[in-house]
């Protein structure tokens, strides 16, 4: 039985982890799968995300800002909002310019976000970050199990709402009018729909679900740090999406739990074949592991697990 | 005042040999290529490797040349790392981005990152993430100047051997480009791919000669930031900004763009320093790639698309 608690609790915390990645996955999905824009600065949105939420709910910090003790969902909300605007920045500078430009800008976002993460200590909390983060029903359910569990249930319902948000969103006009734009802006932009307004709400509402994702991240957590936010997580994500398959919300979602179980399997395996002394050098080859994953399925099944559905024919 | 322009042009070196090959790249292959940086880890790394083993066949081929840091073994480590990462990137452009070429330039932007962490995460397991050095010997600024002028002026040898070589590489590189018969088919294929191709130039052997040089000219810029820094594996990811800001400064495909946009990136660096303190440098290089994107997107000699 206590090996049964244990499977169940690993598992719900791993579960955890993978919607909440899942939720990013989503955002960047919509941002690249359904609009063809390339976001290279997703762990910068998440950190935003999580960022404006752990400094509004946590309690007061000497010698830190925010620290209000907001409640949680309120966090999260103005979660949404900042990443949303960052991105609305991002997009007013890049959107218009050829497409590598984006790449580039969201790169240097990234970059500028941990810059500041790391030493803005009287905003951020430094190297550090954010401690105490609440955990949302833990004055009810303790911090065991059956918390973990409920945690669970909210991630994956937050999950499940965005999914149908977005199905109906694609599936929408307003759907239709990106896709368009992404194979063939000229024709799309001839019929008067504006290519650079259509792309810019696509940008931010990836965006939004980028910051809510890393919301959710950080109240599980419970501390936020500028390590959490590294290019890997960037990469991370970009590995679920193709893997999954871009242009399909539920390929997102999938490629997100697959791409986090084989980086839990390879790293569990790296750490019981290599000796203790090595451990640090092995953290890296999980890294090369995972960057051959992603070069290796774009030149075997470019279309990942399950593509986006042919919605016209050739 | 004086000091914050010669240590930007230092930086602004290893900038600029970094951002040729990426300017290049980006106008001959056609891609933004985020695993440019780590050709310059690589390239100082295989060069520190080379080194060590010149050193340990004769220790007296450690001895620095005159007042230099560094000894001729690195010299012949430097050509040595610059044509094994030039091989490198060929490889990397055989065994990845050809086979991704057809799908398009995004597909291989993405190939680019994953490649690029691939090969940063294998240097940081073969060489261990604690920064190296090519030699220990200190080096004393010469004072050029005294702090009556201007706040005065210091050098040290190797600076002014970094700034020097970097100018007669990019001289070479022109010159190459200018009157070589290959040279003028790369220009010709950055112009118009098709028409090149209809005159009977190879695109091939462009694209391989483009990632050889790439590839030679980041290592040449890792190695000088081993000498005038110090070498990190993550040195590579680090330099990908400023690289980036120094090219859509310059306008993509152009050498000098490229050269001119190092330094103005390299001095808004050092100007940082002084300015918001060393922490945000590299901040500096994103705050201009903003203002030229807002103002002049196509770069200081870009044509028109």
């Amino acid at each position: 039985m206590p090996d049964f608690v244990g499977w169940l609790s690993y598992g719900s915390f791993f579960l955890v982890f993978a919607t909440a990645f899942a939720i990013i996955a989503l955002g960047l999905n919509l941002q690249w799968g359904f609009t063809g824009l390339f976001n290279v600065g997703v762990a910068g949105f998440v950190a935003v995300g999580a960022y404006t939420s752990a400094l509004l709910t946590t309690p007061e910090v000497a010698g830190r800002m925010g620290g209000w003790g907001w409640p949680v969902a309120v966090g999260w909300i103005a979660a949404m909002l900042t990443s949303g605007f960052a991105a609305l920045l991002v997009g007013a500078i890049a959107l218009r310019l050829r497409h590598d430009y984006l790449a580039i800008t969201t790169f240097g976002i990234a970059v500028t976000i941990q810059l500041i993460a790391n030493n803005a200590t009287k905003l951020t909390g430094g190297p550090f970050g954010v401690q105490f983060i609440p955990k949302p029903m833990q004055a009810w359910l303790g911090t065991g199990l059956p918390w973990t569990i409920a945690y669970l249930v909210l991630a994956l319902s937050i999950l499940a709402l965005s999914y149908l948000a977005l199905e109906r969103l694609v599936k929408s006009p307003w759907g239709r009018v990106l896709r368009a734009i992404r194979e063939d802006e000229h024709a799309a932009t001839s019929l008067g729909k504006r290519a650079f307004a259509y792309r810019m709400q696509s940008f931010v509402i990836g965006s939004m679900l980028m910051g809510l994702g890393g919301a959710v991240y950080a109240h599980f957590v419970g501390y936020v740090a500028p390590e959490d936010f590294l290019p890997i997580l960037t990469f991370q994500i970009w590995a679920m999406l193709i893997v999954g398959g871009s242009g399909n919300n539920r390929g997102a979602i999938i490629g997100a739990y697959v791409v986090w179980c084989f980086w839990a399997a390879a790293g569990s395996l790296l750490r019981d074949w290599i000796p203790q002394a090595e451990q640090a050098r092995a953290a890296a080859l999980q890294v090369v592991l995972i960057g051959t994953l992603i070069a290796v399925m774009l030149v075997v099944r470019p279309r990942g697990i399950s593509g986006e559905k042919v919605s016209i024919s050739n | 005042m004086l000091q914050i322009i010669a240590d930007g042009l230092i930086i602004g070196s290893i900038i600029s040999l970094g951002a040729i090959g990426l300017s290049l790249t980006m106008a001959i292959v056609r891609f933004s290529n985020f695993g440019h940086g780590e050709f310059l880890g690589w390239g100082g790394y295989l060069a520190l490797v080379a080194l060590t083993t010149f050193t340990a066949m004769n220790e007296k081929w450690a001895t620095p040349i005159g007042p230099f840091s560094f000894s001729w073994a690195l010299l012949a480590a430097l050509v040595i790392a610059a044509v094994l990462t030039g091989a490198m990137a060929l490889a990397l452009d055989t065994t990845l981005f050809k086979r991704l070429r057809k799908q398009g330039s995004i597909t291989l932007v993405i190939a680019s990152f994953g490649a690029a962490l691939a090969l940063r995460n294998l240097l940081l397991f073969w060489q261990g993430g604690v920064p190296q050095y090519y030699s220990q010997n200190l080096q004393i600024a010469i004072p050029l100047l005294p702090r009556s002028t201007w706040g005065g002026l210091r050098v040290t040898p190797d600076q002014l051997f970094v700034f020097t070589l970097t100018l007669m590489s990019v001289t070479a590189l022109h010159l190459f480009l200018r009157h070589s018969t290959l040279g003028r088919s790369m220009r010709a294929t950055s112009m118009n791919p098709n028409l090149a191709r209809v005159a009977g130039i190879d695109p091939e052997r462009v694209l391989r000669a483009t990632w050889f040089i790439g590839g030679l000219l980041a290592a040449v810029a890792g190695v000088f930031a081993g000498i005038t820094v110090q070498l990190r594996p993550t040195m590579g990811v680090e330099m990908l900004l400023p690289l980036f800001a120094a090219v859509v400064l310059g306008g993509i495909g152009s050498v000098w763009g490229a050269v001119l946009g190092g330094f103005i990136v390299g001095l808004a660096e050092s100007a940082s320093v002084s300015i918001v303190g060393a922490e945000y440098r590299a901040a500096a290089a994103f705050f201009v790639l903003i203002l030229i994107l807002l103002f002049r997107p196509n770069g200081l000699f870009g044509e028109k698309d």
